[in-house]
């Protein structure tokens, strides 16, 4: 999902960024004033951020013969709501932009808004009608973090046809093909995002009650399921 | 069951990462005598789908630094995954210590 470095056009790496800027700057926000709030949740937050740098760093191979990342932003949308993913994205992303020439300064704000803010929706959104739906937890935080991973591909794909419609099919054709290199390469990897999601859920289910009922996001009913 | 569900899970994990590699082949060279590269990333890949739908673009901006090979590479993506997994480590560790002594603890109280 990352867009590399100088290869978005110069008003839409401008559009994205400014995008991405205000989701990022609440963020910040929600998370000072929850460490204030319930410092006991810091340990919480360094789990779904290390979670993160862990996962985005693994490139594993996939059926289609091509080699891609999950991005572990689902586990901590779930747990924390999706605005306190953005920083925490951006953190990984700008590491990599900067250190490793992978994604870059010009595209970050691109790549924040697939990674760290429109998948932590999806993954938030998702977990939340599933438990509407009376999903048990398990599997709901399994389909919130696949899908997630898979909507940041998505997005990408998508932020890549209107930056670069084809000249003979425009915006449709050239998402087909952008898609077509990021989905089906991405299926497996987000099933494996989704299940290793699920364990450290479990962990901490069992061995952080107490900081997971101050959770806004997950009501009593929700520790005891 | 329930026991090895975390077992059975990670399990399930590394065969979906290590299948690809066996059902994969390296197929032939191509006639020009180039190797066919496979588990190419993604990202790569999308940056290669741009050049073919607008060869005329022209990245704008370079990175500002650049691992000098790719072992240099592979030694940063390490750090940032070796920095993530010490934390989730300290996590585990100083979580299950904490819930083990608090269950010694209520049981020198009964």
């Amino acid at each position: 999902m990352h867009i590399m470095e100088g290869f978005l056009p110069v008003k839409h790496a401008i559009g994205w960024s400014v995008a991405a800027a205000p989701f990022v700057g609440y963020g910040l926000y929600t998370i000072n004033k929850r460490v204030k709030q319930n410092p006991e949740q810091r340990m919480l937050l360094g789990v779904a951020a290390a979670f993160t740098f862990v996962l985005s760093a693994l490139k594993i191979p996939s059926v289609t013969g091509s080699c891609s990342h999950p991005t572990g932003t689902g586990l901590g949308a779930v747990l924390f709501g999706p605005s306190a993913m953005a920083p925490i994205g951006a953190i990984v992303l700008l590491f990599q932009a900067l250190l490793l020439a992978h994604g870059g300064i010009t595209t970050l704000g691109a790549n924040v808004f697939s990674m760290a803010i429109l998948g932590p929706w999806v993954a938030w959104l998702v977990f939340r009608l599933s438990r509407s739906a009376r999903l048990p937890f398990g599997p709901s935080v399994f389909l919130a973090a696949s899908l997630a991973d898979m909507a940041t591909y998505i997005t990408t794909a998508f932020q890549l046809a209107i930056a670069f419609p084809d000249p003979m099919g425009g915006i449709l054709a050239s998402f087909a093909k952008f898609a077509g290199v990021f989905a089906l390469t991405q299926i497996p990897l987000a099933i494996c995002e989704g299940i290793l999601s699920v364990i450290v859920m479990n962990a901490l289910m069992k061995l952080n009650q107490d900081e997971m009922t101050n959770l806004e996001s997950f009501k009593a009913q929700e520790i005891k399921a | 069951m329930k026991r090895y569900q975390n077992l059975i899970l990670i399990l399930l994990v590394i065969a979906i990462g290590v299948f690809p590699l066996w059902y994969i082949n390296k197929s032939a060279p191509a006639a020009d005598g180039k190797q066919v590269e496979i588990f190419k990333g993604s990202d790569d890949q999308a940056k290669d789908a741009i050049s073919t739908i607008a060869p005329e673009y022209k990245p704008w901006f370079k990175s500002i630094m650049e691992p000098s090979s790719a072992e240099v590479a592979s030694l940063l993506f390490a750090l940032q995954a070796g920095i993530g997994a010490g934390f989730l480590g300290y996590w585990l560790g100083s979580s299950t210590t904490r819930a083990r002594m608090r269950k010694e603890q209520e049981k020198a109280k009964a």
